[in-house]
């Protein structure tokens, strides 16, 4: 059936803030929903809350909103625009619950709207427990067995009944409707039972939980599947949880293909899910569906459906190179599977991608953040970011997810001492998130597969991957770098070991394993990402590396290149901001003639799509690999001013290397991020700062924080997010806090400021061509100075400042642009500070590049200043933005960014805000005046942290 | 672990690499094909249609799950050698019942592992098939090159008869229907998927007269998959053609849809690169309907001259080619992939009902009298 014609105006929702179990990968597939219907010549009106996303961008949509995502929004929206149809699986469960909303009130049906993508009515059926185990039943598909509670006395019959009259058994609770499996868990012991089961009953919106058996030590599968309105059906991808079951899916290392089921076995899996996705209604488009198999017996159970975009068709898609969200928006306008086209190979897009390589997935945790946070993996969702890798083996992708993590792992071991045995034995014993870690540290110990299986479960096939790796690093140790040989250190690079890795081995310097290797004739091949396995031509530009010698296939143009390093795992402090930036950095590139050429190893975002750089290499932005593709590609220059820390980190070593920088040089940005040099600076230029002082030990922190007072800031330098940032109020406060930084942090220095009470804190986005600095957006936040600005409300003007005061605070930022030459973005916090009647304006830090602010301002006011900044880096001039009438704002009244928290995921830590960063997400909001809610119920707050 | 054995992979166009031995030491010699199915190695390997041709598998980790008796489609593998980019030593699943190294070996069956499998499948893509040696006796490049170029190729080769039994035997004797089944190298899941219809089905070897089998008054009559290239078989084009006389319900698969179309006057040409693997989109052209299909062949019908002969039912949605073939002339249908999967999807099992519904709407009077009247004669004489 070719697509629908009835339908002109299709209405996307987003998926509002960025919390835990619900990131940037809607960004990703709404983003290519809104690229696909587009061109299909549909007008896509847009609605979503958060302003970091590609997809809001005016370039995404026909009317794009900016709205709180409820349902008087939705209507204000429709009484608008007129959809004729709303899709709303693009936006995950937050989007699909909204057009629930909305069914339920019979509002689609009334307003003559479709709903697209998905069948209505089927939505309760995947997200009631006992509606969905009856219809699985029914269609003869077996589960964990369960029933429904709404009471504590109802969920303790329940648990005596699954333990067969043995006493007490585990559980697995799981509440209904909660996103991300909020309050849901295994409870191990008796103890915890009634707490727990009170707690998912009280999270439940409609106070109801599921007790089942728990199927701890399962082996864990997912598929994602296509469906065209024909009834066509493809898996797209199978995905094997290294983890078994008893960790939530975005919790677990996962692995695509599946490695370790039978084809018999793989083929019932695939029936069953092609049986369960038939029954959840009629609709067009993706679903992803979860299995747990007994390994003892081979038993299928089905978990869970997704009927909706997932996190895993994100995954999927990255892993496979099929564009799951843009075939499944385009199944939901009408089209069947056999119409339309693989973009990659030229074939049809009705087929199972076939994969020659393997995908390994690790999430990324920030329990850093959380002082106190229960670290264990269970059944709810604890992750905020994830990495993904690619090797022709498991042992070279898994080597590089370590290596993409950014937690300075250099691969999997052989990078550090080996902990203690007790420790390793300790934290096996329960699913920790350096789980595999700790296996890999127990072979070093000489444990056996049968041992370690024992205690964590985990499937054979993956732990003697492990143990290859292990007996590598035995063969190697002791051997002198020179005396490697060719054919070892092939293997060794083969299995996925860095450089670093070899040289911790080897007892030498990376820079001299690189040279050796080099000189060996060694270096890593790129391989497309072909959905085909090699049987047909792929014209993709999408590659990975690997050391399987045989064929490059990534060939080199003659253009003028860019390189841009994209952000990495999203963390808490550094998240889909970033990847913002990195994509305007692509376009911008574009647009000034460029070849743009990015690197990333994010799967949830819009930078790693496959059709959005020039080339895109899905490697760890991890120096080596890093090197690498420079190597190969040669590129004009680099960007590190748009990925965050993660490639700001990396300036270091292209200057060493050699490799130009694009935008603000080096030296500049270095007079920045040195805190010493940056005072030096501001003393220069007579710009007042907070008194300060630096200290490498706990003895000299406490001599400093003595002479400069109290309270007083404590933070690491070059980090992000101010992780590991304190207050202190006394000498044993700055003792203890320093102490633990620099356990976190060895080699670090700490920096110690003084705190400015009853201080205003500003931030402000500035562009500079090098020769003029234009100010992007100065924001002011309503909680005081010492609450971390990414969890600050910030405002867009400055609401109470005084006009001089602002005018001092331009000036500022201005001089201290010009100063560090700044070729691009820079980002500048400020304190003011009220005495005698009179605003005394201090700089607390500068940062050349783009911050975490970056979108909001583009938002607010209407200015693209990521691709703007992009752009001056690469030359171009203010001037010709301004002649354009590209720097012109269309704010009206207010902008307003909410900061949004995943508290809901650590109920055992305290809501607290401070200079560490622990929001995941925001929300824009534009207000007329400050009287309105969003600003003022903030401002009421501001008196609570003041009082503390 | 063990020492790896080297051994090396010779290409007739003088592509020499290097790896290590899996399996059985030695040397085998065959045409160069792989297959992108990510799991099912095992079903591949002992596929006879395979016979004559070394088998590569695109996927980089093969053996995970071992080795076991319900995963064959034969007795023995009938590949002539495997080339993998990583062969598990250490599997893990229930039903395993001995690693697929040991597997190997037991059959005598040569393997090459650690080779940059997707190197050669490029290579093999822009070149088209050619022939190649796997040898761990023989490690010198020129010796190995020569050994390539002597392969005889695959075109024109007939290689079904080696394949297939040499005596009819049932392979399930109660059934409310009867087929029977020319066997040029058949799947033992084919026998499986007939008999689990309620079939009694009887194969027969590849040369038995089309009398005989009609003696045994069969409801119907399957033509099998196997290996090689069907234009160089005469003997069984002549059966096709005494099968579609008798106006009994006949069903192909892969080498038998070719032989039926041969028969029907078809032609069959040899593709560049066949199609093998377990994803290949087959869009039913009477439904409308998409099946993800499991296939394995390096030759197919062309379309041409189908008129008032045939009708194109099922074709590959990736190159157009023919997939299957509805038959104007006699109640039968023949298709160019695998309905009974192993490995691959199930989507196409309804073929074999279609097969059994035609069974039920033939006349039986008609087809079955001639076997009759030849079981009576003796007593009328």
């Amino acid at each position: 059936m070719p697509k629908r014609t009835d339908i002109e105006t299709i209405l996307l929702i987003g998926s509002g803030p960025i919390v835990i179990g619900q990131a940037c990968e809607f960004d990703y597939s709404g983003t290519q929903a809104a690229r696909a219907l587009r061109a299909e010549g549909y007008r896509v009106v847009l609605v979503n809350s958060n302003p970091a996303t590609i997809m809001t961008d005016p370039m995404m949509a026909d009317a794009v909103y900016l709205q709180e995502l409820t349902p008087a929004s939705i209507k204000e929206i429709v009484a608008k625009e007129r959809p004729d149809a709303v899709l709303p699986t693009m936006g995950g469960q937050t989007a699909l619950n909204l057009a629930d909303t909305l069914h339920q009130q019979g509002y689609w049906e009334r307003e003559g709207i479709d709903v697209i993508g998905v069948d209505i009515d089927a939505i309760h059926i995947t997200e009631d427990r006992q509606a969905f185990r009856d219809l699985m039943e029914s269609i003869g598909l077996d589960q964990a067995r369960s029933r429904v509670a709404k009471s504590l006395l109802e969920a303790k019959e329940i648990a005596q009944e699954l333990a067969d009259g043995q006493g007490f058994r585990p559980v697995v609770l799981r509440p209904s409707f909660t996103m991300g499996g909020a309050g849901g868990g295994i409870i191990w012991k008796a103890d915890d039972f009634d707490r727990m089961v009170s707690r998912g009953l009280e999270l439940s919106p409609v106070h109801e939980v599921l007790v089942e058996e728990c199927l701890f030590g399962w082996k864990e599968f997912e598929l994602e599947l296509l469906r065209d309105a024909n009834d066509n059906v493809v898996i797209v991808c199978s995905i094997e949880n290294l983890d078994p079951m008893g960790v939530h899916t975005g919790d677990s290392v996962t692995v695509a293909p599946q490695q370790t089921l039978t084809d018999p076995q793989y083929q019932g899996m695939r029936d069953a899910a092609i049986r369960a996705m038939r029954s959840i209604g009629t609709f067009a488009g993706g679903c992803n569906i979860q299995f747990a198999v007994d390994p003892k017996t081979g038993r299928l159970v089905v978990i869970e459906i997704n009927p909706r975009v997932s996190r895993s068709s994100a995954l999927a898609s990255k892993a496979t190179g099929y564009p799951i969200a843009k075939v499944a928006a385009r199944l939901a306008v009408g089209y069947t599977l056999d119409e339309l086209p693989n973009e990659i190979t030229g074939t049809s897009a009705c087929f199972e991608p076939a994969l020659d390589y393997v995908v390994t997935k690790i999430p990324r945790w920030n329990f850093d953040k959380f002082e106190g946070v229960d670290e264990a993996l269970t059944t709810q969702m604890k992750a905020v970011g994830e990495v993904m890798a690619i090797g022709r083996t498991f042992t070279e992708s898994i080597q590089k997810a370590f290596q993409s993590l950014e937690q300075g792992f250099a691969g999997l071991g052989a990078d550090r001492e080996l902990p203690d045995r007790q420790l390793v034995r300790d934290r096996l014993a329960t699913p920790y998130w350096d789980r595999l870690l700790h296996i890999r540290n127990a072979f070093r110990l000489g444990a056996s597969v049968a041992e370690i299986h024992d205690v964590t479960k985990v499937d054979p096939w993956f732990l003697h991957q492990v143990q290859d790796l292990v007996a590598l690093e035995r063969e190697t140790e002791g051997t002198p770098l020179a005396e490697l040989g060719r054919e070892r250190l092939l293997t060794l690079k083969q299995h996925g070991f860095s450089d670093v890795q070899v040289g911790w081995l080897t007892e030498s310097e990376p820079d001299a394993v690189r040279e050796v290797r080099q000189s060996l004739g060694l270096a890593p091949t790129f391989r497309v990402v072909d959905t085909c396995a090699g049987e047909f031509e792929a014209q993709t530009p999408y590659f990975y590396s690997t050391y399987d010698q045989g064929e490059n296939e990534s060939v080199r143009s003659d253009r003028d290149k860019v390189l841009i390093l994209g952000s990495g795992p999203n963390r808490i402090g550094q998240g889909i901001e970033f990847d913002y930036s990195c994509v305007h950095g692509v376009l911008a590139a574009q647009e000034m003639g460029y070849e743009a050429v990015l690197i990333n190893c994010n799967p949830e975002t819009v930078s790693t799509d496959f059709d959005v750089a020039d080339k895109l290499y899905f490697e760890p932005v991890f120096w080596e690999r890093v090197q690498d593709v420079i190597d190969l590609e040669g590129p004009a220059g680099v960007m590190v001013q748009l990925g965050g820390q993660t490639a700001l980190k990396l300036a270091r070593n292209l200057l060493a290397a050699g490799v130009p920088l694009f935008g603000t040089p080096f030296e500049n940005m270095d007079l920045a991020e040195d805190r010493g040099k940056f005072s030096a600076v501001l003393e220069e230029l007579d710009i007042p700062f907070p008194p300060y002082g630096m200290a490498r030990s706990v003895e000299e922190a406490v001599e400093v924080a003595e002479s400069i007072g109290y309270p007083i800031l404590v933070r690491p330098s070059y980090v992000l997010g101010g992780q590991g940032m304190r207050i202190a109020i006394n000498k044993d406060e700055v003792a203890d806090y320093v102490a633990n930084v620099l356990q976190l942090f060895p080699d670090n220095e700490v920096l110690l400021d003084l705190f400015l009470e009853n201080a205003i804190e500003v931030d402000v986005d500035c562009l500079s061509d090098g020769d003029e600095v234009w100010i992007a957006g100065v924001m002011q936040h309503i909680e005081p100075a010492g609450v971390h600005s990414g969890d600050s409300t910030a405002v867009i003007p400055p609401f109470s400042l005084a006009d001089e005061t602002v005018e001092t605070i331009k000036e500022t930022v201005r001089r201290i642009a010009t100063r560090l030459g700044v070729v691009g973005l820079m980002n500048t916090q400020l304190a003011v500070q009220t005495k005698d009647g009179e605003d005394h304006v201090y700089v607390i830090e500068a940062n050349p590049r783009a911050s975490r602010t970056v979108p909001f301002v583009a938002k607010a006011t209407g200015v693209p200043i990521a691709r703007i900044g992009a752009k001056l880096m690469l030359g171009a001039k203010l001037e010709s933005f301004r002649q354009s009438g590209a720097l012109e704002s269309s704010l009206v009244g207010f902008a307003v960014k909410e900061p949004v928290f995943s508290w809901d995921k650590f109920p055992e830590v305290t809501k607290e805000l401070g200079p560490e960063m622990k929001s995941t997400g925001e929300a824009i909001a534009f207000v007329d005046d400050i009287t309105d809610d969003h600003i003022s119920k903030p401002y009421e707050m501001r008196n609570l942290y003041l009082s503390r | 672990m063990t020492e790896p054995r080297p051994a090396k992979l010779a290409l007739e166009d003088g592509t020499v690499v290097a790896g290590y031995a899996v399996g059985a030491p030695g040397e085998t010699t065959g045409e160069l094909c792989f297959n992108t199915s990510m799991s099912g190695y095992q079903e591949i390997l002992t596929d006879p249609s395979y016979a004559g041709q070394v088998m590569l598998m695109t996927y980089p980790h093969i053996g995970n799950y071992g080795a076991f008796e319900a995963a064959t489609e034969a007795d023995r593998p009938h590949v002539a050698g495997l080339v993998v980019r990583q062969l598990s030593v250490d599997p893990s699943n229930h039903d395993m019942e001995e690693t697929l190294d040991a597997y190997l070996a037991r059959h005598g069956l040569v393997g090459i592992s650690g080779v940059d499998t997707r190197r050669l499948v490029r290579h093999i893509r822009q070149r088209g098939v050619m022939n190649c040696v796997i040898s761990s006796q023989d490690l010198d490049d020129a010796s190995l090159v020569a050994k390539a170029k002597a392969v005889p190729s695959m075109a024109g080769l007939e290689l079904a008869s080696g394949v297939g039994v040499a005596e009819a035997y049932d392979f399930s004797e109660a059934g409310e229907r009867r087929v029977a089944v020319y066997d040029y190298g058949v799947k033992r899941h084919i026998l499986q998927s007939l008999s689990a219809l309620g079939a009694a089905v009887r194969v027969f070897p590849a040369g038995m007269p089309f009398a005989d089998v009609l003696a045994w008054e069969p409801d119907g009559v399957f033509f099998s998959n196997g290996p090689g290239d069907p234009r160089a078989m005469p003997g069984a084009i002549g059966t096709a053609r005494e099968a579609i006389q008798s106006g009994l319900p006949l069903f192909g698969i892969c080498l038998g849809h070719q032989l039926l179309a041969l028969a029907e006057g078809l032609e069959v040409y040899k593709m560049k690169v066949g199609h093998r693997g377990a994803n290949h989109p087959v869009l039913n052209l009477t439904t409308g309907r998409v099946e993800i299909s499991t296939q394995n062949h390096g030759f197919a019908v062309r379309e041409d001259g189908l008129a008032g002969v045939a009708e194109v039912e099922h074709r590959n949605l990736n190159d157009d080619t023919v997939e299957g073939l509805r038959y104007l002339r006699f109640p039968g249908f023949s298709v160019q992939y695998h309905p009974e999967a192993c490995p691959g999807p199930h989507d196409s099992r309804y073929l074999f009902d279609q097969f059994f519904e035609m069974m039920d709407a033939a006349p039986a009077e008609r087809h079955r009298q001639p076997a009759r009247e030849g079981v009576s004669q003796p007593v009328d004489a």
